[in-house]
């Protein structure tokens, strides 16, 4: 597989600030790669990197094989879509769609002809004559899409081109976004924060905090088997118990319960147990399935969500956070209720601090 | 009617009639002023006769036209000089990062709120010390219209700076970034987004400049050399003699300019707001 982007050892230094550390990753041709992480955690500056906005303090940079060094923004193959759109606002919209032809010094009758095939690629073609204020956000959005998509570029960077955006329009444009990467076969990376946001859109997803990068994994992956207590905090609702590894097979949960698990971890371990909520279920007492591990305890909270029900479960391993389907065929059960939760033993994700 | 609407009916009498007070302070002594213009009696305060007398003198009067056709050179070499170097200043300052920037971010504003005087004192000074140094290689420079140009580019540098700096900062900086992504150079970037987008501010700054230096009368007078006097400097000398309608004359005309380069401004400023406005049908 032939790299899109390769980061080998890049570091970033701002005066004392360590932005980005020791990063390296590959992003192959064609793929839809996310950035992810909370604000502060270096992905931004990944982005901007590649861009060339930014340039490394330690590290090598290459696109398609090709070493970018000091390279300007202007002398690279990728392109940009701005979180803040940046659409340039004394222009027209078709004026903004083919500057960066105009730029590059492409014929006036290729512009207008390329132009014309990216507004339809966005459904914008009647507003080419408008100006950016005068469009919607989502409109706005498409724009600098169009913007970006008609350079062509290898490599497109999208900087969380959808936070402006309200939550009915980002879902759509998420869809429209995953469609389009599909049909122009570009590499997509893509910065979010928003861990839903990249989970329906990636092929592969990179989540980094503090500057580091912490797992590079594919969607499932990511939310099934998270590496770190941090990932599997951050990617989706979990529950993360305090956990002390027994033997190979077993761990002891805070509290004392017992528990079956894969480990292949040394015994006497510190680890964390972590359980999403909607792989736990509720039993009446005794009732619980064979073969899964299981914990008693005290429902105090019942909130009802529509197409679930949100148990909060007292457990001498603290508060459990439970997610149990709306289907007539379940019971419900009343807050005070003596309970027993249990889960597969493959629902048991072990992650060290 | 209400008690409230009632306190609301009287604190807006109160309003207008203060804001009609505001109004006769500002414009009754222009009005003094334009009236006593056409006034044909040699003595400013008696009223004769109603006649063009003093501005067809003022045309006639050679020292008039020099001293207006001094301010007019003066005016435009300053004001283009100071918009580049004010317009590359607020950019150098907003958009790039230098060794030594700070210090030149607090100094570039000094001329601003140093006093006139000292401003004044300061370029007098500066220029006889480099003259004599200069004079020692050969040529022999002196105090003239040059003086008073290059003087007035320092000052009027800070105010273009500051008002093309203000618009600058409003601009979001991604705009710069997105021209780079697409392929324009550093120069290319300026020019096709970064200059249109703070062109008014650069024309206000202008304008400002300009209008900064037709007015000044302290700064010039110290760095005027013989025959190098500008118009206000020449009424100033004048009123010193004897206040004729003369001087009113010429300050009527002085005025009617500047309002003239107020209302061009307003009408570009309007002119760009209906294009705007037009192209959202």
């Amino acid at each position: 597989m032939i790299s899109a982007v390769e980061l080998s050892g890049v570091s970033k230094h701002f005066d004392d600030l360590v932005a980005v550390d020791d990063l390296t990753l590959d992003i192959g041709d064609g793929e839809f790669f996310s950035l992810l992480g909370p604000s502060g955690c270096g992905k931004t500056t990944t982005l901007r990197m590649i861009a060339g906005f930014e340039f490394p303090t330690m590290g090598s940079l290459r696109i398609h094989g090709e070493e970018m060094g000091l390279l300007p923004p202007n002398k690279r193959p990728v392109n940009t879509v701005f979180q803040s759109y940046a659409l340039f606002p004394h222009m027209t919209i078709e004026q903004n769609v083919g500057f960066g032809l105009l730029m590059q010094k492409v014929g006036g009758s290729e512009i207008s002809e390329r132009v014309a095939r990216a507004l339809d690629m966005v459904q914008l073609s009647h507003r080419a004559e408008a100006r950016p204020d005068q469009l919607s956000g989502g409109q706005r959005q498409r724009i600098a899409l169009a913007r970006a998509l008609v350079n062509e570029p290898e490599v497109l960077l999208l900087d969380e081109p959808l936070g402006a955006l309200d939550l009915k329009l980002r879902q759509s444009m998420q869809i429209e976004l995953k469609d389009l990467q599909h049909r122009v076969g570009i590499t997509f990376i893509y910065v979010t924060h928003d861990q839903q946001e990249a989970l329906t859109m990636s092929d592969r997803i990179g989540v980094m905090k503090d500057g580091k990068l912490l797992q590079v994994d594919d969607p499932q992956a990511l939310y099934e088997h998270p590496k770190s207590r941090f990932v599997a905090d951050f990617i989706g609702e979990i529950n993360l118990v305090r956990a002390k590894v027994v033997d190979g097979a077993t761990i002891e949960l805070v509290g004392g319960t017992m528990v079956r698990a894969t480990t292949g971890l040394s015994s006497g371990l510190d680890v964390n147990i972590a359980i999403r909520p909607e792989r736990l279920s509720l039993n009446e007492l005794g009732e619980a399935p064979d073969g899964r591990n299981s914990i008693e305890g005290t429902v105090v909270r019942r909130v009802y969500h529509g197409d679930f029900f949100f148990y909060e479960f007292d457990t001498p391993a603290g508060v459990l956070e439970i997610k149990e389907e709306n289907r007539p065929s379940l019971p419900r059960y009343d807050e005070g209720s003596r309970l027993v939760a249990s889960w597969s033993p493959d629902a048991t994700t072990v992650v060290q601090d | 009617m209400s008690q409230g609407t009632l306190t609301t009916a009287r604190a807006e009498g109160a309003l207008a009639s203060l804001s009609w007070l505001v109004f006769a302070f500002l414009y009754a002594p222009i009005v003094v002023l334009a009236v006593l213009s056409f006034n044909e009696n040699n003595n400013v305060g008696i009223w004769t006769n109603f006649s063009f007398k003093w501005y067809g003198e003022m045309f006639q009067n050679a020292a008039v036209m020099n001293a207006l056709k001094n301010s007019l050179i003066v005016a435009v070499v300053s004001t283009s000089v100071s918009t580049v170097l004010g317009t590359a200043t607020a950019v150098a300052l907003e958009r790039f990062r230098f060794r030594g920037q700070r210090v030149y971010d607090g100094l570039v504003y000094l001329p601003i709120i140093i006093p006139d005087v000292t401003m004044a004192v300061m370029m007098l000074l500066f220029f006889a010390q480099a003259f004599r140094m200069i004079s020692g290689l050969g040529p022999h420079l002196n105090f003239g219209l040059s003086t008073i140009s290059l003087s007035h580019i320092a000052f009027s540098i800070s105010f273009v700076a500051v008002v093309v700096r203000a618009k600058l900062g409003q601009l979001d900086p991604a705009l710069d970034e997105a021209a780079a992504d697409l392929y324009a150079g550093r120069w290319m970037a300026f020019r096709k987004v970064t200059l249109p987008l703070i062109a008014p501010a650069v024309a206000g700054g202008a304008l400002l400049a300009l209008t900064i230096s037709l007015d000044d009368v302290v700064v010039t007078s110290f760095v005027a050399g013989p025959g190098s006097t500008t118009l206000p400097v020449y009424v100033f000398g004048l009123v010193r003699r004897g206040v004729t309608p003369l001087i009113n004359a010429v300050s009527v005309v002085m005025l009617t300019a500047s309002m003239v380069l107020v209302a061009i401004s307003l009408v570009f400023q309007r002119d760009r707001g209906a294009k705007t406005s037009t192209a959202e049908e």
